[in-house]
């Protein structure tokens, strides 16, 4: 017989005082997304999409750098968060756990190339 | 008791499709859709880092006719996702819960996430914009 409160044993196995954290995140990246998507629509119908030379000097700009930038990591996070949650919706049993790791190491991966390219192209590295 | 032996309640095959819950699994479809679409983003940055002939092969890529019609549909899951997205920060404040007020409004981001597509795909095609 354990002398531990219920409360005492459920701390610590699940989303005890998070519950709103990913609710939170999935929001306010979701009102940046909702600025920097437009932004970049825009900024692109803007351009000639075969010229390359025109489109790098454009990332280039420091704002342009910094907000797409800002645009990677923030779809990543919110991307992340999304599937996530589909994730553990749909897959059950041995593959759940490979499955959420192999998501979050794509969307790293994914995040890391696009942040380095973006600052290849901001220090003129072409 | 096992889980296969539990009651189930009445499950999806049972109800008529209506707008709110098709909306609702739309947004989801085309959240994961613009999963893959944000790997697309990054294969495209990066071909712009690298050079010309990076690049060339890329829209060479792009400009093949299937892989123009997976971009316009990219770009409607972008613009439902980003309409239905509004919608639901709209929610979040509390506001338009009502039936007819959530009819009313799934059909504006229908409508709305048709015609942003339109708009920007006749930019595109129409020589590249301003």
């Amino acid at each position: 017989m354990s002398l531990r409160t219920p409360l005492g044993r459920a701390l610590g196995l699940g989303a005890a005082g998070k519950g709103t954290e990913h609710w939170w995140q999935q929001r306010v990246t979701a009102v940046a997304l909702a600025l920097l998507g437009p932004w970049f629509v825009i900024g692109l119908l803007g351009l000639e999409l075969g010229d390359r030379a025109a489109l790098a000097a454009w990332v280039a700009r420091p704002l342009n750098a910094a907000l797409l930038g800002l645009l990677v990591l923030t779809a990543a996070w919110h991307s992340l968060l999304g599937t996530r949650v589909v994730v553990e919706d749909y897959v059950h049993g041995a593959l759940k756990v490979p499955a959420l790791v192999a998501l979050k190491f794509l969307h790293a991966v994914a995040a890391a190339v696009g942040i380095i390219a973006i600052l290849q192209l901001a220090t003129g590295g072409h | 008791m096992a889980a296969g032996n539990r009651p189930l309640s009445p499950h999806l095959q049972i109800y008529r499709p209506q707008i709110t819950s098709v909306l609702s699994i739309t947004h989801r479809f085309t959240g994961v859709a613009l999963s893959v679409g944000f790997l697309l983003l990054v294969y495209w940055l990066v071909a712009l880092a690298r050079g010309d002939a990076a690049y060339a092969a890329a829209l060479q890529l792009f400009g093949a006719w299937p892989v123009k019609l997976v971009l316009f549909l990219f770009s409607l899951a972008f613009f439902y996702h980003f309409c239905n997205g509004l919608r639901h920060l709209w929610w979040d404040t509390g506001r338009g819960f009502e039936i007819p007020q959530i009819n009313a409004s799934g059909w504006a981001v229908v409508i709305a996430s048709l015609v942003l597509t339109v708009l920007t795909w006749a930019v595109l095609l129409s020589g590249g914009g301003a």
